[in-house]
């Protein structure tokens, strides 16, 4: 059955379309088919930071209008055999998109992939609301920072009550991914701590990225973090996140620090 | 407060965590988690349904504004009255 996946914040440059990407690549190393739909209309990214800028010919929005059949429009991955994309066009009109438009190409990607991977725009108007829309399950990034946390709040509160799982008194999943964490600052009292953010936000944590440079250097060349370099810590991070998913259970590592988060709590609750 | 500063030095993590903590119980208590703003959107149109079903008002008379303090939050409903003479007569 295929699973409808946000990934959202409310908050600008947190890291959505790189974990879109990341965690689609991730997937699809796992053998799932994978379809990264980019809904920032008017700002695509997506497919510059998955090395497809030069590909696109067809896009959502043309999808959604009916100019272009989907499998005209999908951008499928050179490096992943089930990998694709679906990029978001660079048309200024924000209306092109519609809520029954979007629900037929999502219903359409459904039929094709396992995993629909929803890279939501920053804010809280037409394009992110329609991303998180026809949501499974949301992944919320968020970074140690506090407009940060505060945004995530209010999009948590929103995938509450706007998506169509909320309004059918669904459950919908969320997930937080924590990124750009610095353990040393954390430990230093500079930054908040994992427990902090997890606490304050109160959604499960599905992984934690941590300050990298690979991130940057990934992006610089149009490739997936867990693409560009397994061995890295982020790669890491985002293959062990797709791996909790797809429902394995994977302790979670803090960047910064030996012991991992898990025993870290069962130890502070044994002691309490 | 040289001594205080000293100590308290580069820990800023605890005063972020304990302002988002105050924060955001507010913001969820007023919109249900989705915001305050969505609440006084709200508040303000039903509160001019009521007033508009007993006497005609300018629809920018009626301001509704929260105020978040420490201790105390209020909620300010002003409502500027119309003047009498063209309403009766």
């Amino acid at each position: 059955m295929s699973r409808v996946m946000v990934v959202t914040s409310g908050k600008g440059g947190v890291g959505k379309t790189t974990t879109s990407a990341s965690l689609g690549a991730a997937l699809a190393q796992m053998g799932q088919t994978v379809v990264v739909v980019d809904f920032d209309v008017g700002l695509r990214n997506l497919d510059l930071v998955m090395g497809a800028e030069r590909r696109v010919v067809f896009d959502l929005v043309n999808v959604v209008q009916g100019d272009a059949k989907l499998a005209q429009a999908l951008i499928r991955d050179k490096r992943i055999d089930s990998l694709s994309l679906l990029p978001a066009s660079q048309t200024r009109d924000k209306e092109a998109l519609t809520e029954p438009g979007v629900e037929r190409v999502i219903d359409e990607l459904r039929e094709r992939f396992d995993w629909i991977i929803c890279d939501s725009p920053a804010g809280i108007e037409k394009g992110a609301a329609l991303a998180m829309r026809f949501a499974d399950l949301a992944v919320v990034v968020t970074n140690p920072e506090v407009s940060s946390v505060r945004d995530s709040d209010r999009i948590i509160g929103l995938l509450d009550s706007k998506t169509r799982r909320a309004e059918a008194g669904e459950r919908l999943e969320k997930h937080l991914l924590l990124t750009r964490y610095d353990g040393a600052r954390a430990a230093g009292g500079e930054m908040m701590k994992v427990e902090d953010v997890v606490e304050i936000l109160a959604i499960p944590l599905l992984g934690i990225v941590g300050e990298s440079r690979d991130v940057l250097t990934a992006s610089n060349l149009g490739c997936p973090v867990p693409l560009h370099n397994p061995a890295s810590a982020a790669a890491k991070a985002y293959v062990e996140a797709a791996r909790r998913l797809m429902g394995e259970s994977v302790p979670i590592t803090v960047p910064g620090e030996r012991r991992g988060l898990m025993s870290r709590l069962f130890g502070r609750r044994a002691a309490a | 407060m040289s001594l205080f500063s000293f100590f308290t030095r580069g820990r800023s993590a605890p005063v972020a965590r304990d302002r988002l903590q105050l924060l955001l119980a507010h913001e969820r208590a007023l919109g249900g988690r989705s915001g305050s703003g969505d609440l006084l959107a709200v508040l303000q149109q039903e509160i001019l349904a009521v007033i508009a079903r007993h006497m005609p008002i300018d629809r920018d008379k009626v301001i509704v504004r929260l105020d978040r303090g420490d201790g105390v939050s209020t909620l300010e409903i002003d409502v500027e009255m119309p003047d009498r003479a063209p309403a009766r007569n």
